[in-house]
């Protein structure tokens, strides 16, 4: 029995092979692994979203995922939306100009769930906003600051 | 978790071979949202895990043949609310994968899955139950198909045997115009178990097909042939009786956190009575001749 499995995944643009054991999950290996700490883990069943990536341009929760699922993958953490240089995107920007990070801990995930939901609906209704993000649990309820970063991000790109 | 042997067949009979030669140690992985839950909790501890998305047999995931809409095993709710054919032929199946779980849980978890795990509360068996699918079953004799109604048999329970694994659900095309509404009761707008699973469907014929969940250890099938359900003109009163009759069967939990017996029966009636209307105001009316 091979208790690891060699993968080939992209991760945030950078093609990388990873050998992985084939009992951790796509969370684990991202943080442990690939040193991308961005990606949180909480509830750990799925249910609060704070481990959310874009894997082959759909959110999903890393926590249930096991890394050898991603094999041939592209996945995108948070630590792939600003650019090169560290500028921030226009999505990043919106959630600090509305203030949508409170205490922070959830915001890696809101920002997948949204960059998700924005690069599939760049103009999206509130009701698309809130069911878009509807995976993504915040502690702090600072939901009307997220939707309406994720409402100012759109109009910005929109521009 | 405790580890355990990954494996990824390429072919359906790989996959067969391996579910049969590991019986009970052995456990399918399609969409995993359940299946690593139980893993980390160490609810379920198989010697080999098969996951099921490299199997070229299983792509492309939804496909129209002889009259049926073939939706693979390894076919998510996401891929299935997109299809505009799924959207077209059964849309009360669309308006219940998009209420599973959340965006992130739709992106990975399948229809096959759904059905398998004997969920009482699957959101897309009321639906599927309605629709008439059929389960495509491949084991170590080869294939075998059965209808939906009858795999499904308890909580966390359906009709497979060693070494056999579902590969599509098949929807037949309805051949007559047909209405149909999926509807769900939740403490919360979003991303909750339902408390009651509904689908009601009318047909052209006045034949009305009713199924529900989450009341009883498994979601069930009632079939209206009188034609006064599907009556747009029939009074609300005899439609609640048939109705009340119709849901005699629901034996809700006692224990539930969700909701009580009695709460699930009286709001059975209300989302019945809602769900038969929608479903008859969507059946494409005949043009006159």
């Amino acid at each position: 029995m091979r208790d690891t499995l060699s993968i080939e995944v992209k991760v945030n643009g950078i093609d990388r092979s990873i050998e992985v054991p084939v009992h951790h999950t796509l969370l684990d290996v991202l943080r442990e692994e690939v040193g991308l700490t961005g990606t949180k883990e909480c509830c750990v069943v799925g249910e609060c979203g704070a481990c959310t990536v874009i894997v082959d341009g759909r959110p999903i929760n890393s926590c249930l995922m096991l890394a050898v699922e991603v094999d041939g993958a592209e996945v995108t953490t948070v630590e792939g939306l600003a650019a090169e240089d560290g500028r921030l995107n226009p999505l990043q920007e919106a959630f600090l100009d509305k203030g949508a990070p409170q205490c922070g801990f959830c915001i890696p995930g809101q920002l997948m769930s949204a960059q998700a939901l924005l690069d599939k609906k760049p103009n999206p209704t509130v009701d698309d906003v809130h069911e878009g993000l509807a995976g993504n649990l915040c502690r702090c309820a600072g939901y009307q600051q997220i939707t309406a970063a994720v409402l100012a991000a759109a109009e910005v790109e929109r521009q | 978790m405790k580890t355990f042997e990954y494996t990824r067949p390429r072919t359906v009979a790989e996959a067969v071979r391996l579910l049969n030669e590991h019986g009970p140690d052995a456990q399918l992985l399609a969409g995993g949202t359940d299946l690593v839950i139980e893993l980390r909790n160490g609810w379920k501890e198989p010697e080999v895990v098969i996951d099921l998305k490299r199997i070229d047999e299983l792509r492309p995931s939804i496909t129209e043949d002889g009259g049926f809409i073939k939706i693979s095993a390894s076919t998510v709710m996401t891929d299935i609310a997109e299809d505009q054919r799924i959207q077209k032929y059964f849309p009360a199946l669309v308006e219940s994968a998009v209420v599973v779980g959340s965006v992130q849980i739709r992106a990975r978890a399948t229809l096959a899955g759904n059905i398998c795990n004997g969920s009482p509360a699957a959101d897309t068996a009321p639906p599927m139950l309605v629709y008439d699918a059929v389960v495509a079953i491949a084991g170590p004799n080869g294939m075998r198909r059965m209808q939906v109604d009858d795999f499904i048999v308890g909580p966390g329970k359906v009709a497979l045997e060693r070494g056999e694994l579902v590969t599509a659900i098949e929807l037949p095309i309805p051949q007559r115009p047909m209405g149909a509404a999926y509807t769900r009761l939740t403490r919360r707008r979003g991303t909750d178990l339902a408390s009651i699973t509904l689908c009601c469907g009318v047909d052209a014929d006045g034949i009305t097909r009713l199924a529900y969940g989450s009341v009883g250890p498994r979601a069930v099938l009632l079939v209206e042939m009188s034609g006064v359900l599907a009556d747009p003109n029939a009074s609300h009163e005899t439609k609640a009786d048939i109705l009340n009759e119709m849901f005699l069967g629901a034996s809700p939990s006692l224990r539930s956190m969700r909701a009580s017996p009695d709460y699930r029966r009286a709001m059975l009636r209300v989302l019945g009575a809602r769900a038969l209307q929608t479903a008859i105001e969507r059946l494409p009316r005949e043009t006159a001749a």
